[in-house]
């Protein structure tokens, strides 16, 4: 029974961190295949949400009041960064993009040096989910299944937005092909900056998040990016559902690579990918390549 | 115009040559490292510039090369050790990767190098017998025809020798008939397919020539700096390469020379002046890439109207 309960407790702990991929990846995927851009600053807006999440929660000493805040000041960076840098570039190749949004994480990654210092700090769980539960022997962290919870419910509440919603139709129509879609009359650079601008903010909301699971730190953003591209990669580029699987299996693949593989947990994502690529080369859920 | 393009080499070479005579240390050892990192960024131009594969996971090559160098150094100190093994290591990586990533472009392209040479980052990283997170420290120089190498001089000069080797080389690589072919796959993949050249075949030639020359490169690195770290693999290594290419220019392999001197230069100066390195560095890639997208060689030919 130990073991069951060992391993049920791991598939939560990977739950969990694959919810915080999929916050991370589903504006990836929606920005790659919108604004047909590999941001590779993507990182960068979860590491401002945790410092800004951790400097909210520091004046106002209120978790919740962060949770909401944060993602705002996020998205606004993120329209700033869409209005100024990116949009010069969306008639040229991919290079030019990687290397801007490359830039960037060295610039955002700095700047949080200078302003909050680099060492690692602390975001503290908020009070409500401080405790842990027992749930068939395992013993989890509340604010562990909070996150799963709330994860989930972001998810559905995503599926609702774009698949239910007239702006997900834009959205979805303008993923499909975007200059049909402004040929429709729809004002697609507003929406783009939007689509942006909205990626960007779940990407700081998984950083607030985050911030009680794994602290804050400034290199966190550069390193969660690369976890964030696989699940791109294996969901396939462009989709929505294949995000959240490519989330939940890279969820699971790290966190029990950790456990089992202690010496080469950090390789399991890898095998993982390359698994699926040789299966699929689009991804699970992407388009059939080109 | 070819005799005078030749002066001009053997006089930068001799220029080269005859620096440490003149110039300190640190000086020196500015040099050698641009002389490395320059044969890298060449090798990554090899691939973007002429072949039109950007990839994103160069640093793959630098750090096998680098950390089996170092590994056979450490074992026996000659040249097979400090050249052919790292060289062998990393085109078989290449030949492995390649495998993977050239059926597809682009985007996809970029990610899954990222991706892969992340993969050996980890690897690095979590491997007792690699050192770990420390990497391997104590590398020492090799030994050729009996010669020692540990001396400065006598490393500046075989450092040189190799370099100019592998110039040589890859101009004569782009130079030739495959090169051609390699230009005609950049400029439209599609016809070349038509036209009848099995052009994946020619993609994953290129792209293990590119890694063979890193891997060298990085071996070279380790030796220079007597020690090899994940940091090697990490993308930041990667970015910094490419960024290199890009100020020179791609496509024109010199340029990424230049590229690396600039690269080199600029960092050493700012970092005496301040601790904001990374911010500069990031703000130059942001600014190159919205004002001069042709790189340095680019934009001064684009200004002063000179034709290669």
């Amino acid at each position: 029974m130990a073991f069951v309960a060992d391993v049920f407790g791991q598939a939560l702990n990977g739950l969990a961190y694959g919810v915080l991929l999929f916050l991370l990846s589903v504006g990836l995927t929606l920005i790659f295949g919108m604004l047909d851009v590999v941001n590779l600053a993507h990182g960068s807006y979860y590491m401002l949400g945790a410092y800004a999440g951790l400097t909210l929660i520091a004046v106002t000493g209120n978790f919740w009041l962060a949770l909401l805040v944060a993602p705002v000041a996020v998205a606004l960076i993120g329209a700033g960064i869409e209005r100024t840098c990116l949009r010069p570039l969306y008639r040229r190749g991919p290079l030019d993009q990687v290397l801007l949004t490359f830039g960037l994480i060295y610039v955002f990654e700095d700047l949080v040096k200078w302003i909050w210092s680099g060492r690692i700090r602390s975001i503290p769980t908020p009070a409500l989910f401080s405790g842990s539960v027992t749930i068939f022997g395992a013993t989890i962290p509340s604010y562990r299944l909070f996150v799963i919870v709330f994860g989930l419910a972001m998810a559905v509440a995503l599926w609702a937005l774009i698949e239910k919603t007239r702006l997900g139709a834009i959205i979805r129509a303008g993923v499909f092909d975007s200059e049909m879609t402004a040929g429709m009359g729809i004002n697609i650079h507003r929406v783009f900056t939007g689509v942006f601008a909205f990626g960007a903010a779940l990407a700081g909301l998984s950083g607030v998040i985050a911030g009680p699971i794994q602290s804050a730190y400034p290199p966190m953003g550069a390193s969660i990016l690369v976890p964030a591209l696989i699940v791109v990669v294996v969901g396939g580029l462009g989709s929505l559902k294949g995000s959240l699987v490519g989330s939940l299996i890279i969820g699971q693949a790290e966190t029990f690579g950790k456990v089992w593989l202690p010496g080469a947990s950090m390789l399991m994502i890898y095998l993982v990918m390359a698994l699926v690529l040789l299966v699929r080369p689009q991804g699970l859920f992407g388009r059939p390549l080109k | 115009m070819r005799s005078l393009r030749a002066a001009g080499f053997a006089v930068l070479v001799a220029v080269v040559a005859a620096f440490p005579l003149v110039a300190g240390n640190y000086p020196v050892k500015l040099l050698q490292e641009i002389l490395i990192w320059g044969i890298f960024a060449m090798s990554l131009d090899l691939l973007m510039g002429y072949a039109g594969m950007v990839s994103f996971g160069h640093s793959a090559f630098f750090g096998i090369g680098g950390y089996v160098g170092a590994l056979a150094l450490l074992k026996s100190p000659g040249l097979i050790s400090a050249l052919l093994l790292p060289a062998v290591a990393a085109a078989a990586a290449a030949l492995l990767i390649g495998f993977f990533s050239i059926r597809v472009s682009g985007v996809y392209f970029i990610m899954l190098t990222l991706a892969f040479s992340q993969m050996f980052y980890a690897v690095a990283f979590q491997a007792a017998w690699l050192g770990a997170e420390d990497g391997i420290v104590g590398v020492p120089r090799p030994a050729a025809l009996g010669f020692s190498l540990t001396s400065p001089g006598s490393f500046h000069l075989y450092l040189l020798v190799l370099v100019v080797c592998a110039v040589l080389l890859l101009w004569r690589i782009v130079r030739s008939p495959f090169g051609h072919v390699l230009r005609g796959i950049h400029d439209n993949e599609g016809r070349m397919q038509a036209v009848g050249y099995p052009v994946n075949r020619y993609k994953l030639l290129a792209f293990v020539i590119g890694g063979t020359v890193a891997g060298v490169a990085g071996s070279l690195y380790a030796q220079l700096v007597g020690s090899i770290s994940p940091d090697a693999f990490l993308w930041t290594t990667s970015g910094e390469v490419l960024l290199m290419v890009i100020i020179g220019g791609t496509g024109t392999l010199g340029g990424s020379m230049l590229g690396a001197a600039a690269f080199i230069l600029l960092q050493s100066m700012v970092s005496s002046y301040t601790e904001r390195w990374m911010l500069i560095l990031g703000l130059t890639f942001v600014l190159l890439v919205l004002f001069a997208p042709g790189g340095i060689l680019g934009a001064l030919r684009g200004r002063v109207g000179i034709r290669s």
